[in-house]
């Protein structure tokens, strides 16, 4: 596995303003999704899958939940004596705010990625649901000879801020554009992004020197002329959220057995915070139809299409519909829950 | 030299388990599986942790193998840890030579060594293989109020069962007053637990004495308890009135699992207070499709359901098609039930497959004679052929060809 020798680094707060309602009291990272997860076990999974051992997680705020979440990385198996899982919450030199961006971010941490032994690193956001195999980024970037590697996607364009659009010339990015039409099909990044740590430590100083503020901007598409940047084709069940309305959607996507078998590929397991729930207990005269149900829950009630996250009570009497009912959640008699 | 401890407990874990056949063919009894997502092992080690006590030996002898690695470093059960935790005891060889455990009190005496580095007031001694959720500390109190040598956790159990345990004879203080081993005429229905308090300055002593004893069998209910008796020790019921159920057999092991489904037996696996911890399975929450109907049952984490199940226990990452009935059964990790299959008082052991209008078992109405009706048992990883029936009470341990 060469993920060996790759440095994994997720950002925990990006684009936390999407999912206001979520994350008022939480990153992105912590946001729960499908269930028993939270969307930060998408890109630690995928990296410990793919034999990654040393993840730094940037925040920024509000990552009180997050650290309850990740404990030391032992559900990931990333608590280790050598490398693991890291941590990195803001860092400001000489007590001055930084606005906390992800080139601020990467700055802050520049001793971390210096001072790591590994040749490559991979940068995700969590506002992405995804599950891949990372050595075949890494062989496609080897075999095309990148500077850059970036995951993209083609449809329509999820409205992140920042987010980049590539013009393609085969593989090669040939061009990065911003705000893409809303009705049109286009090669999307999924803030994927792979290269060699000696790169990013140039680029990371690079942006140093040049007081550049933006990551996509500056980095990137600054670059796109004299770096050659080139894009993968994400594989299997690859969603970025940038709504509530997208994170229901999305969520509503794994009740199709073939997005969760592409999301849940049982040779590449994603791991979670366990909680030592009981098995799910169906009550006589439940009535449950086309639903995802967690451990713990006991429904006596009628629940149809829905996602019922780990602990949850519906009571005799009470209908749950197209919905999505949180952790621990009680749904009583007569209460009817229907989107 | 480890910390003094005041209560380490020592699981005897190294059954066989010889009447539950084929699920324990591979598998040390307290490794078969229950509930859904446990195994039997998970409720004496969450008991230990829950009661405070965080030093734990499990004695092992039969088929060690899927529980060493089922226990491994303990995290599940928070058992790792650098003063005590939990450790996997073997026999092993020794300058006279090397023996098996030859009975409970032999197990135990092997392991002097061990209890010595931690220097205990007291020993716990359980069994591995029962269900039921137990407050040890509490009944370490009472042994300390008693200043007892020994205190035997003990249950009423109906008269008509109590002749299979062994029984005890109690004074209006709880001292045990004298023994009866599985009479055929019980005069008492006060039966032992498996569940022992002793404090080890004395049980080590008695220990030392029974092995020097050629004609013991080393056995705790036939040696030990009887020569402390005997020697006129101060030995104390403590009285439990919780569920507990040793699931010794086919029979007691299918209830045992259906007990969780029936809301008047005191075994509430949700109390956050007294969890039952685990090593969970790592797969996304169970999907319950549009054609299934489940009734009365209970389903773990990444099994797809789309056929019919009633009154059943489904463990992690089963597959139920369309069409495929399961009723009055236990249906262990991995299996696959497939479309028009019917499974009916039966359980199915790991990663089998039931292939398609296979027939698993009968119900006890379809039955002309009643003695001839049980419950049927699929072995682990077991492949019934398409349309092929599966007798009540057998016991499959072979492949079943498909129906001509």
């Amino acid at each position: 596995m060469s993920g060996k020798n790759t440095l994994g680094i997720i950002y925990s707060n990006a684009y936390d303003e999407v999912l206001s309602e979520m994350t008022g009291l939480r990153t992105m990272g912590s946001v729960p999704f499908a269930g028993r997860y939270r969307l930060i076990d998408f890109a630690l999974s995928t990296m410990v899958n793919s034999g990654i051992t040393k993840v730094g997680v940037i925040t920024k705020s509000n990552y009180q939940s997050l650290m309850d979440h990740l404990g030391t990385g032992k559900p990931w198996d990333l608590s280790r004596k050598t490398e693991g899982m890291y941590i990195l919450p803001p860092f400001s030199l000489f007590g001055r705010t930084t606005s906390g961006n992800k080139l601020q971010s990467i700055k802050g941490i520049s001793s971390f990625i210096s001072q790591s032994n590994e040749d490559y690193v991979l940068l995700s956001d969590c506002n992405v649901v995804w599950n891949m195999d990372i050595d075949e980024i890494t062989e496609f970037h080897k075999a095309n000879n990148a500077d850059i590697t970036i995951v993209y996607q083609n449809g329509i364009a999820p409205s992140l801020e920042n987010l980049m659009v590539f013009s393609m010339d085969g593989n090669t990015v040939k061009d990065i554009t911003f705000n893409p039409p809303k009705d049109e099909k286009v090669n999307y990044s999924a803030n994927i992004i792979f290269m060699s740590k000696q790169l990013l430590e140039r680029l990371i100083n690079d942006a140093i020197s040049q007081n550049y503020d933006s990551l996509e901007r500056d980095l990137i598409k600054g670059n796109v002329s004299r770096l050659k940047i080139c894009g993968f084709e994400a594989k299997g069940f690859v969603r970025m959220i940038d709504s509530m309305l997208s994170y229901y959607s999305v969520s509503m996507e794994l009740l199709s057995i073939k997005n969760r078998n592409e999301l849940f590929d049982k040779e590449r397991p994603i791991y979670t915070k366990v909680r030592d729930d009981m098995p799910a207990i169906y009550g006589l005269g439940s009535s449950v139809k086309g639903s995802l149900v967690s451990s713990g829950c006991i429904i006596d009630g009628e629940v149809e299409n829905s996602i019922l996250f780990r602990g949850v009570r519906v009571e005799k009497g009470a209908v749950v519909k197209n919905s999505i009912i949180m952790q621990d959640s009680f749904v009583g008699t007569g209460s009817s829950l229907t989107a | 030299m480890a910390r003094k401890t005041e209560c380490i407990a020592m699981l005897l874990a190294g059954g066989q388990g010889s009447r539950l056949g084929i699920l324990t063919k591979k598998i040390a009894k307290p490794a078969v599986p229950y509930g859904g997502k446990y195994r039997i092992i998970d409720f004496p080690l969450s008991n230990c942790v829950n009661s405070g006590i965080y030093t734990v030996g499990v004695l092992t002898q039969y088929q060690p193998l899927e529980l060493n690695d089922y226990i491994g470093n303990g995290q599940p059960w928070d058992l790792d840890r650098q003063n005590g935790g939990v450790h996997v005891l073997s026999p092993y060889q020794q300058i006279q030579g090397s023996e098996w455990y030859k009975g409970t009190a032999n197990a135990i005496y092997q392991n002097i060594n061990f209890i010595d580095r931690y220097n205990p007031e007291y020993v716990a001694v359980l069994s591995g293989d029962h269900i039921y959720k137990m407050d040890y500390s509490k009944m370490l109190d009472y042994h300390k109020e008693k200043d007892a040598a020994c205190t035997i956790a003990m249950l009423e159990v109906p008269w008509e069962e109590a002749s299979r345990f062994g029984l005890m004879f109690v004074d209006d203080d709880g001292k045990i007053t004298a023994f009866e081993e599985k009479p055929k005429n019980p005069k008492s229905n006060k039966a032992s637990m498996g569940v022992y308090i002793f404090t080890w300055k004395k049980l080590r002593q008695y220990l030392l004495d029974d092995e020097a004893n050629p004609d013991s069998s080393n056995d705790f209910g036939h040696d030990v308890i009887p020569a402390m008796h005997e020697a006129g020790e101060r030995l104390f019921a403590y009285k439990f009135d919780g569920y507990w159920k040793d699931v010794g057999t086919i029979d007691s092991l299918w209830e045992a699992n259906l007990d969780l489904l029936n809301p008047k037996v005191d075994l509430d696996l949700s109390d956050s207070s007294w969890k039952i911890y685990s090593r969970n399975p790592v797969a996304p929450p169970h999907f319950v499709s549009s054609k299934a109907k489940v009734q009365n049952s209970m389903i773990a984490d990444g099994s797809t359901i789309d056929g019919e199940i009633d009154f059943s226990v489904i463990f992690a990452n089963v597959t139920v098609e369309e069409g495929a009935v399961v009723r009055d059964s236990i249906v262990m990790p991995g299996t696959v039930i497939k479309a028009g299959a019917t499974v009916q008082y039966a359980i199915i052991g790991e990663n089998a497959v039931i292939e398609e209008n296979a027939v698993v078992g009968k119900r006890p109405e379809e039955m002309d004679d009643l003695e001839n009706w049980g419950v049927a048992v699929v072995g682990e990883s077991r492949t019934i052929g398409k349309g092929a029936s599966v007798e009540p009470k057998a016991m499959i341990s072979e492949d079943v060809k498909e129906a001509e």
